[in-house]
């Protein structure tokens, strides 16, 4: 872009409507890795909370970690999926495949079409965006900082969420096979503090899944979006 | 009952009584048997008979009465009198074992973490001799691919893949924290591997049998994975 060049907006010029010209705010790929999602995470959540409850403690015997509040406390049985450990260990390596796939291809797409550049959080474009977004939603500021597609928050939540599926699978692969993947359960911690990470992701995933919902609500053309794909650029 | 709330819980049941009865007609139960399936052959493929669990300092070792003590029989079996081990299957020299043999053979000592399906680790010392070893005095035939471990737990067993047995960290152990191996982890004989999940490390031990043909096991009959190694 030279000097003379004129921006349509204030926004940097990766990121403005031109670039996607003709493609829909959630273009097809998207909305159907999304939805596989849903069902993906409700029974991968719910097989590994039925997997938990057969040892519903962190650390090993003899040395269960003191900081864990809930320390053999099996979480509840409706939350569980499977009906015993047998069971719940079948549809949790089941779907594994499934979810990783899933998220493969989400990955490719988002790369290969260019969606990256609207959706990845870049610290220097998006932080202050994402922390004044953050500043109207606990009502600290009173308007919404302005945004293009996607307001800096988002770009950070999203992109976190990506890199928490990533944690998960890496977490419960080294949970899987501490012996024949040890240098990954080693990045962990041993095969005890893959644990603690895998169930903390699930935590902040459930979290992450909360926030998500609530604010969709409140937007609900978002919704919309993400089932019809919204009018094309 | 509301039809949405009963065919769900149908599901989750059949899947599982599935796995008790074999009732194996319903799309979800064949889904996760093709998927079991699966993923037996993923984790054949994962498994190196060369790589070996790290061995780990004495003081990582469990406290022994933090250390779990499973079996399945109504009260904590004992060892039979004159208690020995029947090696055999298709072997050429088939052989029945004392306690005493065994422990005259060339000793392994490792301190490994135990790793229990039900998600708890332990640590613990174990002294035993390499089945490999044995495999090699009994001379196993070609045609051998599985290896079935029988025992005196009412009747509890389990059966393995061959490479998995011979791994260099799979022991017949006598031996648990520098004292002989007591009634409550399997005395006086046992397998145990630093690359099984605790289930297919049969206590009580009083059969080794190299098979060509894969059969099951106590947990594996119920439902529980067949490979299950770490």
């Amino acid at each position: 872009m030279n000097q003379f060049a004129v921006s349509k907006s204030a926004t940097p010029p990766a990121a403005s409507a031109s670039r996607f010209g003709g493609r829909r705010p959630q273009p097809a790929i998207i909305r159907i890795t999304h939805w596989c999602n849903v069902v993906f995470i409700v029974l991968m959540a719910g097989s590994g909370l039925q997997i938990f409850t057969a040892y519903p403690a962190l650390g090993p015997r003899g040395a269960q970690y003191w900081w864990y509040p809930f320390q053999n406390i099996a979480p509840p049985q409706w939350l569980t999926i499977g009906g015993w450990l047998a069971g719940g260990r079948h549809w949790h390596f089941a779907i594994a495949w499934f979810f990783i796939a899933n998220g493969l291809i989400y990955l490719t797409y988002f790369f290969a079409s260019g969606e990256w550049r609207r959706r990845l959080f870049r610290p220097g474009r998006d932080m202050g965006n994402a922390l004044r977004q953050f500043a109207y939603y606990t009502g600290i500021r009173r308007s919404p900082p302005s945004a293009d597609f996607y307001n800096g928050l988002q770009r950070f939540a999203y992109t976190g969420v990506l890199l928490l599926g990533m944690v998960m699978v890496l977490s419960g692969l080294a949970i899987y096979k501490p012996v024949q993947f040890h240098p990954l359960t080693l990045i962990f911690g041993g095969y005890d503090g893959a644990r603690v990470v895998h169930l903390a992701g699930l935590c902040m995933l459930a979290m992450f899944v909360v926030v998500h919902v609530i604010l969709v609500l409140l937007h609900p053309r978002e919704l919309l979006n993400m089932i019809g794909g919204g009018k094309r650029g | 009952m509301g039809k949405s709330i009963s065919r769900r819980k149908f599901i989750a049941a059949a899947a599982a009584a599935s796995i008790i009865t074999g009732c194996e007609s319903h799309p979800v139960v064949r889904f996760l048997g093709v998927m079991q399936r699966w993923n037996q052959k993923a984790e054949k493929i994962m498994f190196s008979p060369a790589r070996l669990a790290p061995e780990l300092p004495p003081s990582a070792t469990t406290p022994e009465d933090a250390f779990p003590a499973y079996f399945i029989s109504d009260s904590m079996p004992l060892p039979p009198p004159n208690w020995t081990l029947k090696v055999g299957g298709l072997v050429k020299r088939p052989m029945v074992l004392t306690l005493a043999q065994l422990e005259a053979m060339a000793r392994t000592d490792m301190r490994v973490q135990h790793h229990c399906v039900e998600g708890w680790s332990a640590v613990a010392l174990w002294r035993g001799v390499r089945l490999s070893e044995i495999a090699r005095l009994v001379a196993v035939d070609p045609r051998v691919h599985f290896v079935e471990f029988r025992s005196f737990d009412s009747g509890y067993w389990s059966s393995w893949d061959l490479a998995s047995a011979l791994h260099p960290q799979t022991l017949l152990a006598y031996g648990f924290n520098g004292q002989p191996l007591q009634a409550a982890h399997g005395a006086p004989l046992r397998v145990y591997s630093a690359v099984k999940l605790g289930y297919k490390n049969v206590k009580y031990l009083t059969e080794v049998n190299f098979m060509p043909t894969r059969t099951g096991g106590y947990w594996e009959n119920q439902g529980y994975e067949w490979f299950a190694g770490v």
